[in-house]
This record gives structure tokens, sequence and C-alpha cells, in this order.
């Protein structure tokens, strides 16, 4: 029996409970036992990505306090936090020798949720089913920064009775970025308009993505724009029995 | 004009976006299909990256064995500490030789050091060869891309300016277009007294100056007038011949998506004895410019790049503000780091601004610079240089305050859960105050759910 220890992240913990429900229904119909270290706030990656590294710092010791108290595997539903976990950590603490074995360590039992399903517990059937058409948004830190192009894949490939439809340009960056969103929002909202013409090309009502960052911000664009079809996180589709 | 302005313009023209979409899409396809030619590509970047990791490592003593071997041919050799010397030794060998017309062929160091302008100011003719920057010169324009440095323009606007500038009758055809351009050029090319070119690779070992090309301009520049200046960034070296073909394997194909270019030259030295063709004098000139101090910087890495543009044509930023927005001389990805290294942080830190971190640069890297990486290191040095700019800095420190204790991150959760509540109708906010109104531009947010998900959690698992 896997014990996990959730990282949970700062998006879904206050904006979207009910994926954070998700997330775990679907670790622990898989097997896993989760526990959650309630000290836990945020990975610190807005600061870092927008080059604030004494801020990022701050908070990344904060999480590495928290989750260095704990053992087992560290799971997270965002292939944005698991890669600043597992390769920002060692670079905010490269030249810090008290602190850099803890954040090698963490890095190194760190994965992302669709990652730890398929790798780490070996499954890619996880009992979900869903009648309908899907499409699949792979988030850019997952697919290029974690290298994964297949995990979510398989996992939606055993979903009983979803059809997964292709997206145009699906591997093309949403245009979210972090603060970039509010610091470049012309740029920003122009990648977000090509990706919403994209998303109404697919023949799917439900477009889905591992990441929270990325689904809030084609969301937020889809609602704007009045449209029927919605972007889901890949735990809601699995977490449907 | 400010950053953010020269972005809206370009946002703003539909003639650009047109172009820069078609040169996403098409650059894609090409090079898909030519890394898919390339057996072993992985491990043919590796070994590209391996070939310019070593000559940097040993720079000095690459350049020095480079200088020898060119002299041993018969080629002189110049060291220009930065571009006003650059421009200085151009000029010089010019006026010896009292030219009138230079021929030039693409060179991204010129534009660097502003060597037309110099020699312009000198009372010199200089015209550009390369199809694309022949244009932009016609127009006074600058290149926005580092291998197609008309890329932002379209066959009409070039049809209206050959109309304008060479008093051609209007056209919609490539081939008569091009063939206006050829007769033009081809004057120049038998009348110049000093071709002028760039270096694609110099090959230590054997003194060899490789040039690539499509348009074969650049054997014309480089072997009919009598003096032919080699001007090249003094990073673009490669120790052997060996070396040299593992990186025109990668080049060509990640550049336009070919093979190989229609034209590779390899010059070695000037005209030698009874040859009948070749300069009767080469020299080249190796422009530092900010690159020996760049080596030993956070960002040496940038110093492996082979000017592809690859990592232009990738960028979904890049798509959409093209390579005019930047300001800079080097446009795009490569440009955020490069020129921020050669030329300083507080004139080039900005422009690093201008990505999502997305990585898709790093994938098709052929030297696989860590682009993002590169990327993040100019921010954060940015950042510490000026202490943060405007509201985000004071931002970040309260937003690290709270994040660095559960406690006080609960209650950031609540205040901005009451905030967003109060803010939204039906659950979305339609317009975030201040700064955060960039959010709300083309987006809605979601309020803040009433219960945080660890509440949640904890009531369950009591």
């Amino acid at each position: 029996m896997s014990t996990i220890q959730l990282f949970i992240t700062c998006i879904i913990d206050a904006l979207y409970p009910d994926l954070g429900e998700a997330v775990v229904r679907v670790l622990e119909r898989a097997g896993a036992t989760v526990q959650f270290p309630p000290g836990q706030t945020c990975c610190g990656q807005p600061a870092y990505n927008a080059g604030y590294r004494p801020d990022a710092r701050a908070v990344a010791l904060h999480t590495l306090d928290v989750f260095s108290a704990t053992g087992g595997p560290v799971v997270t539903p965002s292939g944005s936090c698991a890669a600043m976990l597992k390769h920002g950590y060692p670079d905010l603490f490269a030249d810090d020798p008290a602190n850099l074995p803890r954040a090698n360590a963490l890095a190194a039992r760190t994965f992302e949720f669709s990652q730890y399903l398929v790798y780490g517990l070996g499954l890619t059937d996880v009992g979900a089913r869903y009648d309908g058409a899907l499409a699949y948004h792979p988030s850019c830190h997952l697919l290029r920064g974690l290298g994964e192009h297949d995990a979510p894949l398989k996992l939606l490939a055993a979903v009983r009775g979803a059809t997964l439809a292709p997206l145009p340009g699906a591997e093309e960056c949403c245009g979210f970025g972090g603060l970039f969103s509010i610091k470049m929002p012309d740029v920003s909202g122009e990648m977000l308009a090509r990706k919403l013409d994209n998303i109404r090309a697919a023949a799917a009502p439900l477009i889905v993505t591992a990441d929270a960052s990325c689904l809030t911000h084609l969301n937020g664009g889809l609602h704007r724009a009045g449209s029927t079809q919605r972007v889901v996180h890949l735990a809601e589709i699995l977490a449907r029995a | 004009m400010l950053f953010r302005q020269r972005i809206a313009a370009a946002i703003g023209d539909p003639n650009l976006q047109l172009a820069l979409d078609g040169n996403f899409v098409l650059s894609r396809d090409k090079w898909e299909a030519a890394m898919a030619s390339l057996p072993e590509a992985d491990a043919v970047r590796d070994r590209a990256r391996a070939i310019r990791v070593e000559a940097l490592s040993r720079l000095d003593h690459y350049l020095l064995q480079l200088e020898a071997a060119v002299q041993a041919q018969g080629g002189v050799v110049h060291w220009a500490a930065d571009a006003a010397e650059a421009n200085r030794i151009v000029l010089g060998i010019a006026q010896a030789h009292n030219a009138k017309l230079i021929a030039k062929s693409k060179s991204m160091v010129s534009e660097e050091i502003g060597l037309n302008a110099a020699l312009e100011a000198a009372g010199l003719r200089v015209v550009e060869t390369d199809l694309g920057e022949y244009i932009l010169q016609l127009r006074r324009d600058r290149p926005s891309h580092i291998v197609a440095p008309a890329i932002h323009l379209r066959r009409s606007d070039v049809a209206a300016l050959f109309e304008k500038e060479l008093g051609l009758p209007p056209t919609d055809d490539i081939l008569v277009l091009t063939a206006a351009a050829r007769a033009a050029l081809r004057q120049v090319f038998v009348s110049a007294d000093v071709g002028v070119s760039g270096v694609n690779f110099a090959v230590a070992q054997s003194g060899t100056l490789c040039i690539v090309s499509n348009e074969g301009n650049a054997r014309l520049c480089t072997t009919l007038p009598k003096v032919h200046v080699a001007l090249m960034g003094l990073e673009r070296i490669v120790p052997t011949l060996a070396d040299l073909e593992v990186m025109l394997r990668v080049l060509a194909r990640s550049a336009t998506g070919q093979k190989i270019t229609g034209y590779t030259s390899l010059l070695n030295g000037p005209r030698r004895g009874a040859e009948p063709d070749g300069p009767d004098e080469l020299h080249l000139v190796l422009v530092d410019n900010g690159r020996s101090r760049a080596l030993g910087s956070e960002l040496a890495e940038s110093l492996l790049c082979i000017r592809c543009g690859a990592c232009l044509n990738v960028c979904p930023v890049y798509r959409e503000i093209g390579g005019h927005a930047d300001g800079s001389v080097y446009p795009g990805a490569i440009g955020a780091i490069v020129s921020p290294a050669l030329g300083g942080l507080s004139e080039f830190g900005e422009l690093a601004q201008a990505s999502t971190l997305c990585g898709a640069c790093r994938d098709v890297c052929p030297v696989r610079i860590d682009i993002p990486k590169m990327l993040l290191h100019v921010r954060a040095a940015h950042v510490a240089g000026t202490g943060g700019t405007g509201w985000l800095a004071p931002a970040l420190k309260v937003w690290a305050w709270a994040m660095r204790s559960a406690a006080r991150y609960g209650w950031a959760a609540v205040a901005a859960g009451w905030a967003t509540r109060a803010l939204a109708t039906q659950g979305w906010v339609r317009r975030l105050p201040g700064p955060l109104g960039g959010w709300t531009q083309r987006r809605d947010f979601p309020a803040f759910a009433r219960e945080r998900f660890r509440d949640r959690f904890a009531k369950r698992h009591a």
C-alpha cells in the first residue's frame, strides 16, 4: 500500500476544491493512501518565473520544510508545480549547502499526478467512465518541462466510453505563462484567442488538461466568449466511475 | 516607441500577422520533415552541442589556431574589441583600396555593429545582396528574423517596393520580382570594390571560413571583388573540418528545413598564385563586442548559438509580435538572451519578459541551448539589478510573506475569497482592479471557493 503526500497547489486549494477531492478519490481508488501535510502553501513559482529569486526562495523554503518532514512520494496535480519542485528548487538552493540536499531529495520524490499513476503505481486503467468526446491540451510544463507526452494520454485512452478527439495546435502554448498573463496581457490575449479558435474547432465539449493554471486561463476566456465548451482537469475525468 | 507600444502595433498589423502565421506553420512542417530525414537526429544534436561547448571552453586556443591557419594561407586577421573598432577596421580596408562600392552578403554581426551606417557616413555605397536584405535596404527597414530577414513582408509589399524603387511595372509574379533583383544585383557583384560577408563557421584547424547561402550571393560577394572582408563574431568557431560536417548536418535543417543549403562555400584564404578565382585579399575581422565578457557569465550558453533561427520559428510569442517589437538586433527567443549577454541588461533586460517559458525553443535548438533557463537568468539579474519594477516588487514581498506561513496563507485566501466574491456575478469576476486588470482584458476570473480543499480534506479525514 503506497502512502503519498499530496501537494494540492494553491490554485486548486483556493479555487477548485471539488477538483482537489477528485484528485484524492482517484489516488485512493488506485490504491494509494493520501496524506495532506497541512502546513503547505505554494510552490513559489510566480516569483521564481518573474525573476524574484529571494521571494521565491523564502516560499520554497517553507514548502521544503513542510514536505521534508514527511516521507514517501510527493504527488501534485500540476505539471508546473511538479517542475518547480523538481527543477526550480535545486536551482534556487544551488548555492545553499544547508538546504540543497533537502531540495534534491524532494525533487527526486516528487511526481506529477498522471506520472505517479502510470509510472509510480503502474496503472493506466483507474476504473473511469465518461461517455463522450474529449480533447487533450498538454500543458507546456508537463509536456516539455517534464518531458511527459504519454501518461495523460494513456490514462484517457483507458476511460470507458470516452473518445479522444484531436485538438488542433494542441502542443502550442495557451498563453498563460504565470505573471506573463497580467504583465503582457496583449500577447497573452492573442495566444488565448488562438487557443480558443482551436478549441472551437475540436469536436469535443470538454477539453482535458493536467494543469489548473492553463485551465483557469482557458476557462476564463471560454466563459468570456459565452462558450458551452469547458476545460476540465484530468482528475475530474478519471474520478468519474 | 516603448516595448508595449511596439507589441500593440505588431498585433494590430494584419499583414504582419498573416506573414508570421504563415512562417510558423510552414517552418514547423519543414523542421519536422528535416529532422525525420536525419538519422539519429538526437545524437547528432548532442554532438553538435558538444562541439560548440568544446570550442568555447578553449576559445582563446582555437582563435589563435584559426589566426595562424588563415595567415598561413595568405589571409589577414584583425581583432576588433568592439563595434567601433570593427567599423574602423573595415572602413580602413575599404579606404586603403579607394573603394566606392561595397557588396554585402548577409551578416547579422554587421547589423549588430551598424557597419552599413558607418561606411555610408564615410561616403561609400553599400548594397545588400541577400534578396531579403536588399529588399529591406530599399525600404530603409531592418531585419526581423535571423535567417529570413524580410519575413514580415508579403509579396505585395515587395511588388509595390520594386515598382517605386526600381521602376518595375506592377506584377505579382515572384519570378519577375526575383529577376528584377537579380539584374540589379548582378551589376553590383561585378563592379564592387570590396565584398563583405559574415561567417557561419570558422574552422580553427584548417583556417577555413564556411559560408552557407541559398542564393549564391555569398559566393559572388566573396570571390568577384578584389577584396573580401569576412566579419565574424569570435564565438562562431569549430575545432576541425570533421566538426564542421556535424554542424552543417543540423544548420540548414534547423534553419530552413533543407538538408543542405544551395551553396556551401569553404574559403581557404585569398586567391593564390595562378588560381583563376578568388579575391586578391582576404581579411577576417574577429568581433568581440561583449562576447568574451559573456563567456564568463551566466549567459555563456547563449554563445553556443549557430544562428539558425529555429527558435524564432516555433516561438508562440514571436508568432504574435514578430521580430521588430523587441527593438534589438537579434530578435526572438535567442535575441532575448543574446542581446542582454552582449549589450547589457539595462537596455535589453525587458525582452526576457516576452515569454511564457513554454520551452518550444529549447526543443528545436540544434545545440540544445536551454533558452528558458537563460531567460530566467536574465529576469533574475534584471530584478537583482533594478530591485524589481513598479507594483510587482512590493506585491511579491507581501505575497512571499503570506505564503511562508500556513496561517497567513489561510487569511490571504479568506481575504481573496471575500474580494473576488464581492466583485463576482454568478461566480465570475469581469473586472479585476489595478494591475490585475490585465487578466480581465480578455478573460473572466473565477471567484475563490467558499471552502478550501484543505478544510474539506481535514473534515473528511478527521
